[in-house]
């Protein structure tokens, strides 16, 4: 039972409990396609304290509680809080503790959800902290390799982008070696997996490390692709260089199984062509719709509701 | 002549004895002795010992040391023993101890890391190996090596 507890790290959620919430998160699918009202959370409230910009992470977070009957309270934007006035972290905590029932904070340094979750009773969910870990995406990422390809187990993932920034991915990395899967990594050599993040995962699963994504790609089931931030390289040549040795066309998609699908967490720019959104493989609109149910299950599960 | 004794006696002070090979000068660093303070201080380096193979050992007059120091030294030289000297007898013996977790003696090697800013807390590692040197911060899971601590001491 995770009732109460807080999220900061997949690792703070065990096998069994991670199946709960796909069971659950089945649930909240056919309620949220038979547009069923739901209202086990009515009364609750949620605060979203966003010390970062980001959009589809918070929408989806206010989505799902809206969508189970509760309210939700928070900030977006540092410079309206009292952040900007020098508050610490904790106090705005202790604050945030006393006006809801549970809190999503996302947080530009590593380590924020876990020092919040020192400050309060209050279940805390870490919606990204720094490059550090994104747990509530590595549940979504994983729902939706459950759902598309019938699985969790002996998995062939090939990450592929920035893995040197992507919190997402460290997160995902550190999931799929609790699964066994085996995972390429396939990056430019200048954004590399991290080796902290590298160490801790390379003992237990079989991890390689390249640049070329062809060596790969026939085998694969999951082709993960992450975003090459422009802002990463020095000159914009280099960048458009390299774009296109790492960008996902229709040609690369047909050297794929049929079996296999494309991840993106987005928002996608040049690393994934237009083309290939209509192809079977791809399910990254898919993923990002996921998004919504599973948390919707997880804020269950947390609060204790009853469906 | 004696044949086995290397380092005199001393009067009143300290004796840390099994420290790791190696580690002798940044025990001196931890305890800021830096040979302007008009102490005595003795020190083998790479001593033959039964228990460790080689060790180092320092003798440090009229020198007591603090728990915070020790705490130092249990991460540097988790084998280390202590000998409080009173008039040359040893009057008390201890060894140092690497608790499960290390609180508030060494700052984490992650700039990015929110307690490396003004919260509330002190740094916090679980010791995940004792040999070699591994920490993790409890707040962003970094792990930190022999080589980060030893730099950041």
């Amino acid at each position: 039972m995770i009732k109460n507890r807080s999220i900061a790290s997949i690792d703070d959620i065990s096998e069994d409990e991670m199946i709960e919430i796909f069971d659950l998160t089945e649930k909240m699918l056919s309620a949220l396609e038979s547009q069923k009202k739901l209202t086990p959370m009515a009364g609750k409230i949620m605060a979203t304290l966003f010390f970062e910009p980001s959009t589809r992470t918070r929408l989806s977070f206010e989505s799902a509680m809206n969508r189970l009957g509760g309210d939700v309270i928070g900030f977006s934007d540092v410079k309206s809080s009292s952040v900007s006035k020098g508050e610490t972290l904790a106090d705005t905590i202790r604050m945030a503790e006393s006006y809801s029932d549970i809190i999503v904070i996302r947080h530009p340094l590593e380590g924020a959800a876990r020092l919040a979750a020192k400050f309060t009773a209050k279940p805390i969910v870490n919606a990204g902290d720094g490059s550090g870990q994104h747990p509530t995406q590595t549940l979504l990422d994983l729902f939706t390799i459950k759902k598309e390809i019938g699985r969790l187990e002996k998995l062939d993932i090939t990450l592929v982008g920035d893995l040197k920034y992507g919190r997402t991915v460290h997160s995902l990395l550190i999931a799929l070696a609790r699964l066994n899967a085996t995972v390429h990594l396939v990056s430019p050599p200048t954004l590399r997996i991290p080796h902290h993040v590298l160490s801790a995962v390379s003992e237990k699963i079989d991890v390689t490390e390249s640049d070329d994504l062809s060596k790969v790609i026939r085998d694969t089931d999951v082709l993960y692709v992450t975003r090459i931030q422009k802002e990463r390289f020095p000159d914009s040549e280099e960048y458009q260089k390299l774009i296109g040795s790492y960008s996902i066309d229709p040609d690369v998609v047909s050297r794929m199984k049929k079996t296999s699908i494309i991840m993106h967490p987005l928002p996608r720019v040049d690393e994934i062509r237009p083309e290939v959104d209509t192809l079977p493989q791809a399910k990254y609109f898919r993923q990002a719709f996921y998004g919504v149910p599973v948390r919707m299950a997880l804020i269950m599960l947390l609060l204790g509701g009853e469906f | 002549m004696d044949k086995t004794l290397l380092i005199s006696k001393i009067k009143d002070g300290t004796v840390i004895d099994h420290v790791k090979a190696g580690m002798s000068l940044k025990v001196l660093s931890i305890l800021n002795i830096t040979g302007r303070e008009n102490l005595t201080v003795s020190v083998g380096m790479f001593v033959p010992s039964k228990r460790l193979g080689f060790k180092d050992v320092l003798k440090i007059e009229q020198r007591s040391l603090e728990r915070s120091e020790l705490d130092k030294i249990a991460l540097i030289a988790p084998d280390a023993s202590i000998s409080i000297i009173r008039d040359y007898v040893v009057v008390e013996k201890f060894s140092v101890a690497l608790e499960d977790r290390v609180i508030g003696i060494i700052k984490c090697s992650n700039h990015n890391c929110i307690s490396n800013t003004k919260e509330p807390i002190r740094p916090e590692f679980f010791v995940k190996s004792r040999n070699p040197l591994v920490l993790e911060c409890i707040y962003c899971d970094r792990e930190m090596f022999e080589s980060e601590v030893l730099a950041s001491l």
